[in-house]
């Protein structure tokens, strides 16, 4: 049995119940920003191991290592607003023997930061953590020049890197632990927004393992960050309007990505669709699609930004507009369904 | 630290001339790499590995050795040739810079080569990262020093002068910045292609410690760092006046030989000028 998040009632009924055919009137699901998560996590790490060190770039209230630094002030570094800096620095200290979690926006650190990433965390291999805040366009009102949407391109290349986008704030929370005990460089992505609380406290978290969130043998969805809960509407609405059984594959870690669970997902589904928060170009859906193309030829459909900047406007306007919502994917699944044959 | 008498400074002269031979013999063999910045600091790194630093060869990975980093990754080999004649491994291994399966690759690499304690190429991300180690010695109450080698040219990066702010934000007194000041990069002079002066009151105005030699005098370098040293609460910066090519005459001055390797003949001729100063050396001792 598939670990699943469908194993009570209340579970059941997120899913199963009211009508909810987007964020804008998903109000039965707690709404919790994923940073949260990743600042409560943080908090954890630095109570389990000192030299776990949490240093900002002037952003510490909205990246929220604001925690951290009441719980931890002597393990909390602020350099101002140097991002190259900040992956540099931490290099030096994680080369001493330090756990430096780093955190700005992930439009920042690592857009700014990309060849010190490369060199000094990665090639150099140092245990250093990216916390990459406000990605995606539901950044919202700050605008395109504020939204990553390529980060998880520009990382997954890194060779080396450990890449994870978790899909609300109680993961994001476990990843942050995982990824702080963890030896080697990584990069963990989140966002700035409240959005779904769709998985409990006692859910495991493994990083490189995906999980079956829902079942179904029609078609794969395979998601990642917040935007795993529009697929889990998509696929209930799918049920409904379709008979079409979707499974909904909760793709945290990109890299190093779970070829068996996306394998299995083609095999037993026979048709694949993608969904991230992201330029389809080079993201997520991209390394499915390398790893299908390779070992389980199948039908694939894309849900991303299709090469094209971010804008302001309100979060989840942004997510529809931009063909993410869970429309979009119920679509982008009735034509890979089509294409089975 | 062995006492400075004039036998020890005869010795290290010697060394630095050996490192020299060993920088044009690595550079002949390879057929590619940098000749002007490596020679010019042999004297710095002898003088570091030499007198300086606490550390082991026998144990490069010591907890409480003082890390040196070399922010200007294409002066490497300097730093090989001083780590080989200081006994970090053998002299022939020289031989392998550049080629395939080398622990000593073109730009330094940490993972290949521990003891060169970071990996460094792209220019102007050493005194960051010492920075960073500078500051776990601090959280962790060690004694261990960090001395950080750049060069002047790379003081053209952003991310260098983030450094500088970050070190005297943290009052880190036992980090050393020590500048490789000859002046020359590849498209020509420091001051033509994007000046630098004054470089001395730029570091005087982020709150260091400024103090200015002879880069290719040993002693004065190694009073120089002494001085560094005794001061409390700021980071110091040594601006090591060099002579680009330094020890082989035809190269000396010239930033035409900052980025490419003496052929056979040039080798020959370069080797020939080091040895007869070695001699020079010896017979004034």
């Amino acid at each position: 049995m598939p670990e699943t998040i469908v194993n009570d009632a209340n579970a059941q009924h997120e899913f199963d119940g009211e009508p909810l055919e987007s964020y804008t009137n998903g109000a039965s699901v707690q709404q919790v920003p994923t940073r949260n998560g990743f600042g409560e996590g943080l908090i954890e790490a630095g109570n389990r191991n000192k030299n776990v060190l949490a240093i900002c770039a002037d952003l510490a209230e909205s990246t929220r290592m604001e925690g951290f630094k009441k719980a931890h002030p002597d393990q909390y570094l602020e350099i101002g607003v140097a991002e190259q800096m900040l992956v540099a620095m931490a290099g030096g200290l994680a080369a001493a023997g330090k756990v430096p979690w780093i955190a700005s926006y992930a439009m920042f650190n690592p857009g700014r930061s990309w060849e010190q990433v490369r060199t000094i965390m990665a090639l150099n291999d140092t245990n250093v953590k990216i916390a990459g805040a406000h990605a995606g366009v539901s950044v919202g009102p700050d605008g395109a020049t504020h939204q990553a949407i390529e980060d998880i391109a520009i990382m997954r290349v890194i060779p080396h890197m450990t890449v994870v986008v978790p899909c609300d704030s109680v993961q994001t929370k476990k990843a942050t632990i995982a990824l702080s005990e963890y030896i080697g460089p990584v990069y963990l992505r989140f966002g700035r927004e409240k959005s779904p609380v769709i998985t409990k406290e006692s859910l495991p978290f493994e990083i490189g393992k995906a999980q079956i969130f829902r079942e179904g043998t029609d078609v794969a969805i395979v998601a990642c960050g917040i935007l795993v809960y529009n697929a889990l509407i998509a696929a209930e609405e799918l049920a409904k309007e379709d008979g079409i059984q979707c499974r909904v594959v909760n793709n945290h870690t990109i890299k190093p990505m779970d070829e068996a669970a996306i394998v299995a997902a083609a095999t037993d589904c026979g048709a694949v669709v993608t969904v991230e928060e992201h330029q389809k170009h080079a993201g997520m859906g991209s390394r499915v699609a390398e790893i299908l193309a390779q070992h389980k030829p199948v039908p694939i459909e894309f849900i991303g930004v299709e090469d094209r900047f971010g804008q302001s406007g309100d979060p989840y306007e942004l997510i529809e507009y931009y063909g993410m919502g869970s429309a979009s994917i119920k679509e982008a699944a009735r034509k890979a369904y089509a294409r089975k044959t | 630290m062995v006492e400075l008498t004039p036998q020890r400074v005869t010795e290290l002269k010697e060394r630095a001339n050996l490192v020299r031979q060993g920088i044009i013999r690595s550079l002949l063999a390879a057929g590619s790499g940098h000749s002007a910045g490596p020679l010019d600091m042999a004297d710095v790194f002898t003088a570091l590995y030499g007198q300086i630093m606490r550390h082991d060869p026998q144990n490069p990975e010591w907890p409480d050795r003082d890390r040196l980093l070399l922010s200007c990754g294409h002066i490497t080999p300097v730093r090989y040739s001083a780590m080989a004649y200081f006994g970090y491994f053998p002299v022939e291994e020289l031989l392998t810079l550049r080629k395939f399966g080398t622990r000593l690759q073109g730009h330094p690499e940490r993972v290949t080569l521990p003891s060169v304690e970071t990996t460094s190429g792209p220019l102007g991300e050493g005194l960051a990262q010492g920075t960073g180690m500078a500051l776990a010695a601090k959280l962790d109450k060690k004694d261990w020093r960090v001395y950080v080698v750049t060069s002047d040219a790379e003081h053209q990066c952003g991310l260098h002068w983030e450094a500088t702010m970050t070190a005297a934000k943290f009052n880190l007194d036992n980090l050393i910045c020590i500048i490789d000041r000859n002046f020359i990069q590849i498209d020509g002079s420091t001051e033509d292609v994007m000046p630098l002066e004054p470089l001395a009151d730029k570091y005087r105005s982020f709150n260091w410690n400024v103090f200015e030699c002879d880069g290719n005098d040993i002693v004065a370098f190694i009073e120089t760092v002494e001085k560094a040293k005794a001061t409390k609460g700021k980071p110091s910066v040594i601006i090591a006046n060099t002579v680009p090519g330094k020890g082989v005459s035809y190269m000396e001055g010239d930033y035409t030989w900052h980025g490419k390797p003496p052929n056979k003949e040039q080798a020959d001729i370069a080797l020939k000028e080091l040895e007869a100063e070695r001699e020079r050396i010896l017979a004034h001792a």
